[in-house]
């Protein structure tokens, strides 16, 4: 006879209770479908996984002739290169995390429709591909960082570089949850996205490092350290190049502030809606 | 009585219904799209959540209760609308419900359609391990099963091949192959069975059935009246949201068809779908010059006459309508009112089709009424509308000894080679 483990109330009007017993039994497909994102990506392309590469490295180089070379601003202390790249990354993984996860429902209404799992699964697995994209173009810049031509003196402060990266990962996810249901009722969300990418790269210190805004007024800087990418970005670059760089603490210091609330909402918000997903997706 | 592993107490499911079609689809040039977008953005923009003039509540289902104990397997049967998929994808917690409590106690697999999360640029052997979890399997159960799944669905030497250079019927038999090798307590399954060819789903039927000895629960939802007599234990009746009959199966599958023949001979709007079921509108449904419900026992020697009485609200160009007789579900025949597609202008129509005296054998058969507008590919069809008796009276056009679905005129020839064989036998001795 089946045990208690295996007994299921669904009861109207009621969330839930075993939702995070779900979660862990169905562990395994959260790496399938992540693996299966991963391997589907580059399937059919003449340089596959290279494009993961390519795709940062030319939007590198765009913003090093607009920032670095036409408007000539102030690299902090390294070659502009690698100022720009070590915000790419943390933003790459932000910006792309983040749509995968938010068109991620929509692309597969079909299981949504026909399966049961826990919903919150199909995000989180969309992100799979952009962690592996992030990983392979780490290399670039861990080149860039060794030819770089001030010598850099890297310090202890790396070891933090992978709490920042978890912050950028968590903030996606955070965001992408609230995207991707809201997607789910408003296919507005679709269309807004881009936006919040393309606007985004150009509102975070992506291609200019903070210290080109020493003369903004503190009351502006507390306004855009609200951005929680500005304190992951400028964390970043802090654990990276180390004591010769002044960060800005303030958008550190409030970014997993902002994250944790962007994170627990955008769960809360995912938990609630989700069991209405089949009928309106 | 084994305990219940299915039990359902008054469960209903609500869906609002919105009378305008809202922003996406329906427009016929992006102005009017436009226009019509930016009259309702104020509205859609502050609606409130709950009510207002465009919505209208819509019971799916309501105030059913049953249980289920161990071991059966149940037929869940109804016309199209019925709420049999709404029930299945409740039990399955795809959905949730809006009234009522479902318990189940057992691992649950529910099998809506085969191939779920296939994805066409896998190979063969890497969509069963993925379709496996997507279904509940874990890696080791998918792992030790894999021979097997591979050699039930025959696809060995395309292992290492990308499913979309499958050809379909490779394609649904590994997907299926998958789905049969699941082992969950409690399985629920829907129309999936009417897949691949014939000897495929003999193949899958006999599946189901060793699956069944076995102990485990199964809930079937079908239209196909044939398979759920075969497989099924009980049976349960759903119309239009209620529960109305449950039981053992062949009680419940004669309820069934006494509901179909109920109806009078007039047809509801609701059993049709289809672009042009807004425009098109079947209203009766006459068979042999009576409405009534008993007139739908026929005696092969009268054959069929069947008139339709409908209304076009509007011109639809290269149009003709499609009678369809099921047997079992398989479609046994299809007619047309004209040869080729012509306008069918606004108005009242009525389009009448004859089948012959003793084409049909003793049996019950399905009917399916629509029509298609071929320029613009628009369609209109209902299926099980009604359902036609013909009655066992054999007689020189009704041979007992002619088994099968359909008689036909004698057009056999035997030719004998007598003479050859005389020649051999005065040779013999």
């Amino acid at each position: 006879m089946a045990t208690q483990a295996t007994r299921v109330v669904i009861e109207a009007g009621r969330e839930d209770r075993a939702y995070l017993r779900d979660l862990w039994r169905y562990r395994e497909l959260l790496l399938y479908l992540a693996w299966r994102n991963v391997t589907v990506q580059y399937k059919q392309t003449l340089i596959g996984v290279a494009w993961a590469v390519v795709r940062p490295v030319a939007t590198m180089l765009i913003l090093v002739l607009v920032f670095g070379k036409l408007a000539r601003l102030d690299s902090g202390g390294v070659d502009y290169p690698l100022l720009v790249l070590s915000g790419m990354l943390p933003w790459q993984l932000f910006a792309s995390s983040m749509s995968e996860a938010g068109n991620s429902l929509v692309i597969n209404n079909n299981l949504v429709s026909k399966v049961y799992f826990p919903r919150l699964i199909v995000p989180l697995s969309a992100t799979g591909v952009s962690i592996v994209d992030f990983l392979v173009t780490c290399p670039i810049l861990a080149f860039l960082m060794v030819t770089d031509s001030h010598h850099l003196d890297i310090g202890w402060q790396l070891l933090l570089l992978p709490i920042f990266l978890l912050l950028a990962w968590l903030a996606a996810v955070g965001s992408g949850l609230w995207l991707s249901a809201l997607n789910v009722r408003f296919r507005d969300v679709r269309y807004v996205m881009p936006f919040i990418v393309q606007f985004g790269l150009y509102l975070s210190p992506v291609g200019f490092s903070l210290s080109n805004m020493k003369r903004i007024p503190e009351a502006y800087k507390a306004l855009y350290a609200l951005n929680p990418m500005v304190g992951v970005i400028e964390g970043a670059r802090w654990s990276l190049f180390g004591d010769g760089t002044t960060p800005d603490w303030f958008a550190i210091g409030i970014a997993p502030g902002i994250i944790a609330v962007l994170f627990f909402s955008g769960f809360w918000y995912f938990w609630k809606t989700e069991r209405t997903f089949a009928d309106i997706i | 009585m084994a305990d219940p592993v299915i039990q359902v107490e008054n469960l209903g499911k609500k869906y609002l219904l919105r009378h305008k079609a809202a922003g996406h689809g329906g427009y016929s040039t992006l102005r009017d799209a436009i226009v019509a977008g930016a009259k309702a953005l104020p509205r859609r923009l502050f609606r409130r959540n709950a009510g207002g003039a465009t919505r209208e509540e819509f019971w799916a289902l309501k105030d059913v209760s049953f249980q289920v104990p161990q071991g059966d397997v149940v037929g869940v049967i109804g016309r199209n609308g019925a709420g049999k998929s709404t029930l299945l994808k409740l039990l399955s917690r795809i959905t949730a419900p809006s009234r009522g409590r479902i318990v189940l106690d057992g691992r649950v697999a529910s099998l809506l359609e085969v191939g779920t999360g296939f994805h066409p640029e896998l190979t063969g052997r890497e969509n069963v391990f993925l379709n496996g979890a997507i279904l509940g399997m874990s890696r080791d159960e998918i792992r030790r099963k894999f021979d097997e799944i591979v050699s039930f669905a025959g696809v060995e030497r395309f292992l290492d091949t990308p499913v979309k250079r499958y050809s379909s019927g490779m394609y649904v038999r590994l997907a299926f192959a998958v789905a049969a090798h699941l082992e969950p307590e409690i399985l629920l399954v829907d129309e999936v069975l009417a897949v691949g060819d014939a000897a495929f789903q003999k193949k899958c039927l006999a599946k189901v059935r060793s699956v069944s000895r076995s102990g485990r629960t199964i809930f079937f939802v079908s239209h196909n009246i044939g398979s759920v007599l075969e497989i099924c234990n009980t049976g349960l009746l759903l119309e239009e949201g209620h529960l109305t009959a449950n039981g053992p199966v062949r009680d419940v599958v004669a309820r069934y068809y006494t509901a179909l023949n109920d109806s009078g001979g007039g047809l509801s709007a609701g059993s049709f779908q289809g672009p042009l079921s807004k425009t098109v509108i079947f209203d009766r449904l006459i068979i042999n010059d009576a409405p009534a419900s008993g007139s739908r026992l026929i005696a092969p020697a009268d054959g069929v006459r069947v008139r339709v009485e409908g209304r076009a609200l509007a011109d639809v160009p290269d149009f003709r309508t499609t009678f369809s007789l099921f047997r079992e579900g398989t479609r046994l025949l299809t007619m047309h009112d004209v040869a080729t597609p012509e306008v069918l202008p606004a108005g009242r129509f009525e389009v009448t089709y004859t089948i012959p005296p003793f084409l049909l054998r003793p049996g019950d058969y399905a009917v399916a009424l629509g029509g298609r507008r071929v320029s613009g590919d628009d369609w209109v069809w209902g299926t099980d509308l009604s359902v036609l008796s013909v009655l066992e009276e054999w007689g020189p056009g009704c041979d007992p000894d002619d088994h099968g679905w359909l008689n036909v005129p004698q057009r056999g020839r035997r030719i004998c080679h007598a003479a050859s064989r005389n020649g051999v036998e005065t040779v013999a001795p």
